[in-house]
């Protein structure tokens, strides 16, 4: 067993760690199973203390260290790294003060998602930011890829609704970012700490905002034979002055597959479905809702059903919560994609996507932050069939890129991790990169914390580029070629 | 005509950076009197002007940094929109680049979100004089470090900004502001029970014995909630706001020149109970910003901000060489110099305007 792990013996219980190879396999990937790799060891340290003095150790004896959650993670950012430790967070799973009069709540890192909301229900307060992934991933995730939710439209990302951090730094110093108050001295830190994907240090405390609960809420769905009109609705429901409390979209690949899933009662036959959520007082909710009734119809919508009460509407919700254990049972396989684009071009990008698709032989599934123009293509393949893998991999990096080419970003919420690397070197360009290697090393001078994440190096960029020509252009052209 | 104006900025950053020669960022100079005193050649950057681009369905507003944002306000009401963080301006020359630098948020920030919460992307010169673009113009996007937001309440300390793109909100349909008699302790509960109800709230506050509160929303709703509040309508709500935010209402007055008296801005948690330091209060934000006109000793003033888990800005009067912001923890500050070094090196821009030590 190596030296390291004999002397973080002697600091830590040994309950606490993991070496035996069998065990670790739990921990070699997050949902990105396509990249694997065995860490030298996990810990599952139980409190601050722990945390420091295995920082402090790491440090001494430069082992990289990789921090997890739950590893819902779509992009490999929670995926070990050889020769690192891995910092699984499970055990922090205590909220530890809900304050219904100041609206927070302060929670540690392990907490899942949905536990706030649970907890402050009896308040009538709620956190926001509601992942798909909810029942399953964690504060301190959520913090890292400053996640987001279908309801994000109207009440925002995770950098939205936090207002503290609790963070370790790499060497193991306690540091307090943010507080309580609605703003604080100095730079925000905490903008910078919220999604930057364990790069910069180990979150061990959140103290959360709470909103109250909408009065009431009204669901629809509307139905399109095109899937521009659909795309088109959506941009003219913002335009008249509205923000829908979710707005989703779904095309016809996938409302089959939820339809066969869930029997939701979806009308299989449209090109795309958009459902629409609007909340607030009886009165603004009626109105809203009647007016974007309106749009949808105008748009082009070939039908569009109000839910009558509060179970139609979870109905409709369902089958979107749904989509992907649905996608899963219709591909062996399915690699999902997070391209963020304005709303202008959804139409003309699924078009685009659903072409490149074609080329290559590859099915296509998307269903998305419609209102927030946050795609999520799903790319169906067989990982048993040769190639098909790799190919589903150029497709996704196709894909990001054409989202980059209209205004748009590589990815809205699930991160870059091990994942989009390559298409860092698309979207930023050289001094852009030093700009966020030299912001790493303020906070991690020896690169330790997550290395190879988030953040390509100047060299993979330019093997990247030998490899692509981006619009017929190297990128890095100044760069010597490796 | 823009692109040579980008050029000569990064020509003047570029010789700073060889000479080592502190700059001096200006917009309009409108909050010139915000931060502290430095010295430095100016870099005017207020030439720099005017919308890039602006689609009303996108709900985003991309700006040169030297754009007013009196302009930014007209262009926004045609199509029936708004910065929703009501960013005050001081004067009428305010730019948006000034707007983001400060990180100053008015009337609406604690029911919308500050300046930061809106801020999608900018483009930037960094002490080294190189061009960066950072974040973007979609509503999500976590490619790369947040260096913007990072930036927003920098003061201008990491980079000279040239661009931004701010989320904008549409204006609400209806807005009603109501008034009534209260005390500094029941205030501060009202304002934050009012927070945790589903009453459409947009800006409150209290001086003079009076709470006020503004309602925002569709017109039915707003209506509605305004019955259940005992207070009665006040006629000039809309004034009443704007001088709040401008710092135009009687109680912003002085000029803080001269006397021992100096203007505060306390931060601190919005249930903080009434807060033991002699003087003027003005309160906003439901309990979280204070406002306070004190001949109070600085250090006591730092004290009681931090212990009530906030901080404490001297912003207008005192001695502007010393500290004008809360003193940082000594982690905190070191994270602080370490970023100040990856984006400024030379420690050329805007130095000591935030610390002196940076
Ligand atoms: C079915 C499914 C649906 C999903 N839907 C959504 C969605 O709607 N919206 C969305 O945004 N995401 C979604 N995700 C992605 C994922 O759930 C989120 O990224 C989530 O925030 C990850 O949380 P986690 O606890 O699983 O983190 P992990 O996967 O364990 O880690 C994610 C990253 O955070 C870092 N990290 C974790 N904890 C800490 C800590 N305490 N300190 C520092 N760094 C830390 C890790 O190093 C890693 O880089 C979905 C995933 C799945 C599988």
């Amino acid at each position: 067993m190596s030296l390291f792990v004999d002397k973080l013996k002697t600091q830590i219980a040994k309950e606490l760690i993991i070496s035996d190879e069998e065990l670790l396999r739990a921990y070699e990937c997050d949902a990105l199973s396509a990249y694997r790799q065995l860490p030298l060891c996990v810990v599952l340290p139980e409190n601050v203390e722990q945390v420091q003095a295995i920082m402090q150790l790491c440090y001494q004896e430069n082992v990289p260290v990789v921090a997890r959650g739950a590893g819902t993670g779509l992009s490999g950012g929670a995926m070990p790294v050889a020769d690192g430790l891995l910092l699984s967070l499970a055990r922090f799973n205590e909220i530890i003060e809900v304050d219904p009069h100041q609206r927070t709540a302060r929670v540690q890192p392990g907490v899942r998602n949905i536990c706030v909301s649970e907890a402050a229900e009896k308040y009538d307060l709620f956190y926001a930011p509601d992942p798909s992934s909810q029942i399953a991933c964690t504060i301190g995730g959520n913090v890292a890829e400053n996640s987001g939710g279908v309801h994000c439209l109207k009440y925002g990302l995770t950098v939205h609704n936090i207002m503290a951090v609790k963070l370790i730094t790499v060497t193991g110093e306690l540091v307090e970012i943010g507080a309580e108050s609605l703003d604080s001295a100095g730079y925000d830190l905490l903008a910078l700490i919220t999604g930057s994907e364990g790069m910069l240090g180990v979150i061990v405390e959140v103290t959360l905002k709470l909103l109250s609960k909408p009065l009431c809420n009204k669901v629809l769905l509307a139905a399109f034979d095109e899937v521009e009109a659909a795309g088109d609705s959506v941009a003219g429901i913002i335009a008249s002055g509205i923000i829908p409390a979710g707005l989703e979209m779904m095309d016809n690949a996938c409302i089959r597959a939820v339809e066969d899933y869930l029997h939701a009662g979806y009308p299989v036959d449209a090109a795309a479905i958009l459902i629409c959520e609007i909340d607030g007082a009886a009165e603004e909710v009626d109105s809203e809702c009647r007016k974007v009734e309106a749009i949808l119809k105008a748009a082009g919508a070939s039908e569009v059903r109000v839910a009558r009460d509060k179970a139609e509407g979870e109905i409709f919700w369902a089958g979107r919560k749904s989509a992907f254990p649905a996608v899963g049972r219709i591909a062996s396989d399915y690699y999902c994609m997070d391209g963020t684009i304005p709303r202008k071009h959804i139409g003309s990008v699924l078009n685009m996507i659903n072409d490149l698709a074609e080329q290559y032989h590859l099915g296509v599934v998307n269903v998305f932050h419609a209102g927030d123009g946050n795609l999520h293509p799903l790319i169906l393949y067989d990982v048993s069939i040769e190639g098909e893998q790799e190919r589903a991999e150029e497709l996704g990096g196709k894909i990001l890129e054409i989202c980059v080419e209209v205004g748009g970003t590589i990815t809205g919420e699930h991160g870059v991790g091990v994942e989009k690397i390559n298409q860092m070197c698309v979207q930023f360009n050289t001094e852009e990169l030093l700009q966020f290697h030299a912001i790493k090393s303020a906070f991690d001078p020896k690169g330790l914390l997550n290395p190879g994440k988030a953040i390509p190096t100047l060299h993979r960029c330019a093997e990247f580029g030998a490899m692509h020509v981006h619009q017929g252009k190297l990128p890095h052209a100044d760069l010597e070629r490796f | 005509m823009t692109g040579e104006l980008v050029q000569q900025y990064q020509q003047h950053i570029q010789d700073a950076y060889v000479a080592e020669t502190p700059l001096c960022i200006q917009g309009g100079g409108s909050k010139a009197f915000y931060g502290r005193k430095i010295k430095g050649e100016i870099l005017d950057v207020s030439a720099n002007a005017g919308v890039i681009s602006y689609e009303p369905t996108e709900l985003v507003i991309t700006v040169r940094a030297g754009t007013t944002i009196s302009e930014i306000n007209e262009v926004l009401a045609k199509e029936k929109q708004m910065l929703a963080f009501e960013p005050p301006c001081f004067a009428t020359n305010a730019t948006a680049g000034g707007m983001v630098a400060c990180g100053l948020s008015g009337p609406r920030r604690p029911y919308v979100g500050a300046v930061r919460d809106f801020v999608l992307g900018l483009k930037c010169l960094n002490g080294k004089a190189e061009i960066l673009n950072f974040g973007g113009q979609v509503m999500k996007n976590v490619a790369g470090y947040d260096v913007s937001r990072l930036m927003t309440g920098a003061m201008g300390t990491l980079g000279v900004l040239l661009e931004v793109s701010l989320k904008v909100l549409p204006e609400p349909e209806y807005e009603l502001t109501l008034k009534g008699e209260s005390d500094l302790a029941t205030a501060i509960q009202l304002m934050n029970k009012w927070a945790g109800q589903s009453v459409p709230v947009s800006a409150t506050s209290f001086h003079d014995g009076n709470i006020y509160i503004r309602l925002s929303g569709h017109k039915s709703a707003v209506l509605a909630a305004a019955s259940q509040f005992p207070l009665s309508e006040y006629p000039d709500g809309e004034n009443y706001w704007q001088s709040l935010r401008e710092h135009k209402d009687n109680y912003f007055a002085d000029d803080f020149s001269s006397d021992s008296r100096n203007l505060w801005r306390l931060s601190v948690p919005s249930t903080t109970e009434e807060i033991n330091l002699q003087g003027q209060w003005l309160i906003e934000w439901g309990g979280a910003q204070r406002w306070l006109i004190t001949s109070e000793p600085l250090e006591q003033i730092r004290n009681v901000a931090g212990k009530a888990g906030g901080h404490a800005t001297l912003f207008r009067g005192g001695d502007r060489d010393g500290e004008i912001f809360q003193p940082l923890s000594t982690g905190i500050e070191h994270l602080h110099v370490a970023l100040k070094n990856a984006f400024d090196p030379k420690r050329i821009l805007n130095r000591g305007r935030l610390y002196k030590k940076f």
